[in-house]
């Protein structure tokens, strides 16, 4: 009995060190140029979130390079997804959420006077966790972004078929492009907002948690697929998988929630900042470490 | 150890009565037989109307069908029609939609995506819910203060439509409230983050989505407003009258008005025209309400 249990933890720490090993080899192969990136699509100084009295997220401060994966971990709570939230001011559909700090976008201030939410959005896309295709045919759900946007395209198919193909969906897809998107599998259906988001040309896309609600052939899909869209698009995304993480990101920002003095609410904080083979191999801080060898969350 | 566990799955404690009182399982069996009967009441009350009206005027409407739905009214039964009552209720029908359906729709729009969350919004939501149980002659009361009289439209189409829209209104805006509600934010989001504005999401996304069950919600208001005789009664819409109507400000009849009429007359004769228009009427409802479950069944979206 006892030596049963001894064999398993043995088992399990060998399991542990070579995905440990694994995820730094990915990491280190991806060979992202260390310190700050060279061009910044987003530099965050100081952001704090409140939804009414709650402060969800404070003191955040990061830049996102241009045409790079930046990847947003830490356990659930600690505002991941309200930072990305931020970042195409979807948090003003929330009342009472409020944003101070700055967030600079390409040197404007995106939440400065004058900027308007819907012109923000269109430049930088969303997709979410659950796949949320419209409740129409394949075809309508890539043109609807177009057709709001006030984009006049030379063919509408042309787009949507590129569109399509871009999001590698193009040809399990391309037959029935009439048919009711809800039809799709969970898989198909994200492959498809994807493919909705890069109908409008977007400069960014946004990712919140993209492949919880998939199964792991559909999410190494959805992988491959940033991987390819990186070259044309800056990406952030949120997830709860460190090793999706490793595989994928330049950067990754570690974030956890701590509880403030007296009032016992969770506030999130970044805890550490950094290229991804650093934040995986030789984190800085220990509650990274903890975090990302699985000790914690 | 072993004896214990098996001792514990013993048959004879999975017997009927081993751990149950008897008088637990007598009340179980005498609540679902309660229920039963509840159930069949409802059944029963509905059969017993129908066969009565199929059993006193499938006679009449049979003997001529096309005399009885194209001749006008007479004073003899024998000759006695339903063409103005059927014609009106039909113009009735579709004005109030035309008019409660649009209002409603936007109503409903306004209170789910738009309206602030204070005070005078909950004061105006609970009282759409309070005025979906009006009775109608109260409805008939104000279409005839305001509709005939103040607004000079006298007992018309135009006064009866509006009194009739003014009635549905309630039950339109709760239906499709609920329609509205029932698309999920995902869509709203998944809107907004391509660069959609409300009103494009809205229009769009939202109203499309929450169609089938505001139609749905409001063909069976529509067909409560088409069997309604109490309104009509009060602003003074006529039974007799032996043409059609060519304009918004002439008379109507309908026929639930008719119904009404011609049952309250002594003659057994009328008493059979009574039944025999009001299989028409129930063809017309049961009609509607199919229409209404079709468009549920087929349309509504699986999320």
């Amino acid at each position: 009995m006892a030596q049963g249990r001894t064999q398993v933890s043995q088992d399990e720490d060998q399991r542990q060190s070579q995905r440990e090993t694994r995820i730094a080899d990915v990491a280190k192969a991806r060979g992202v140029a260390g310190g700050a990136p060279a061009e910044a699509v987003f530099r965050l100084d100081d952001v704090h979130v409140h939804y009414g009295t709650f402060l969800a997220l404070r003191g955040v401060n990061l830049e996102i390079g241009r045409n790079e994966i930046t990847a947003f971990i830490g356990p659930s709570g600690c505002g991941k997804s309200t930072l990305i939230r931020c970042l195409n001011r979807m948090n003003d559909l929330i009342p009472g959420a409020r944003v101070e700090g700055k967030i600079d976008y390409h040197g404007q201030d995106l939440y400065g006077d004058g900027v308007d939410p819907v012109e923000v959005r269109r430049r930088i896309g969303m997709v979410f966790q659950k796949p949320n295709p419209f409740p129409k045919s394949i075809y309508e759900n890539v043109a609807f972004g177009p057709k709001v946007t006030g984009m006049q395209p030379q063919s509408m198919d042309d787009l949507v078929e590129r569109s399509l193909r871009d999001a590698a969906l193009w040809d399990e897809v391309k037959d029935k492009l009439k048919q009711n998107a809800l039809s799709l599998s969970g898989g198909q259906q994200q492959r498809l907002c994807i493919a909705r988001a890069v109908a409008v040309a977007p400069d960014v896309i946004l990712m919140d948690e993209p492949c919880s609600a998939l199964d792991p052939v559909s999410t190494g899909r959805i992988e491959d697929l940033m991987e390819q869209l990186k070259r044309d698009y800056t990406i952030v995304i949120v997830t709860h998988n460190m090793q999706q993480a490793a595989r994928i990101s330049d950067r990754t920002a570690f974030f956890t929630a701590e509880a403030a003095e007296g009032t016992g609410d969770r506030t999130g904080l970044l805890v550490e900042y950094d290229r991804t083979d650093s934040i995986f191999t030789q984190p800085a801080d220990k509650r990274t470490e903890d975090y990302v060898t699985g000790r914690f969350g | 150890m072993t004896a214990s566990a098996a001792g514990a799955l013993a048959p004879s404690r999975l017997r009927r009565g081993a751990t149950r009182s008897g008088l637990t399982i007598l009340v179980d069996t005498a609540f679902s037989v309660l229920l039963f009967v509840g159930t069949i009441v409802g059944v029963i009350a509905l059969a017993t109307l129908i066969w009565t009206i199929f059993d006193n005027g499938w006679v009449r409407l049979m003997a001529d069908p096309v005399a009885f739905l194209s001749n006008y009214v007479s004073r003899l039964p024998a000759r006695a029609g339903i063409r103005a009552a059927l014609v009106g209720s039909a113009y009735l029908m579709v004005l109030t939609a035309l008019f409660c359906f649009p209002v409603g729709v936007g109503a409903a729009i306004y209170l789910e995506e738009f309206a602030p969350r204070n005070r005078v919004t909950n004061f105006v939501e609970a009282n759409i819910s309070n005025l979906a149980g009006v009775p109608s002659v109260v409805y008939g009361l104000l279409g005839l203060g305001i509709f005939a009289r103040f607004l000079r439209l006298g007992p018309s189409l135009l006064a009866g439509a509006l009194t009739l829209a003014v009635m549905s209104l309630p039950v339109i805006i709760v239906a499709a409230r609920e329609a509205i509600r029932a698309v999920p934010d995902g869509i709203r989001l998944g809107a907004y983050a391509l660069g959609a504005t409300k009103w494009q999401t809205v229009r769009r996304q939202v109203l499309p989505a929450a169609m089938p069950g505001t139609l749905t919600g409001t063909i069976l208001a529509l067909s409560r407003a088409i069997g309604e005789t109490a309104p009509l009664l009060v602003i003074g819409l006529p039974i007799v009258i032996f043409s059609l109507p060519n304009d918004l400000r002439d008379p109507v009849s309908a026929l639930p008005l008719l119904i009404f009429d011609w049952t309250s007359r002594p003659q057994p004769a009328f008493a059979e025209a009574a039944a025999a228009a009001s299989i028409v009427l129930l063809a017309l409802l049961l009609a509607m309400n199919a229409v209404a479950i079709f468009l549920r069944n087929r349309y509504t979206i699986r999320w």
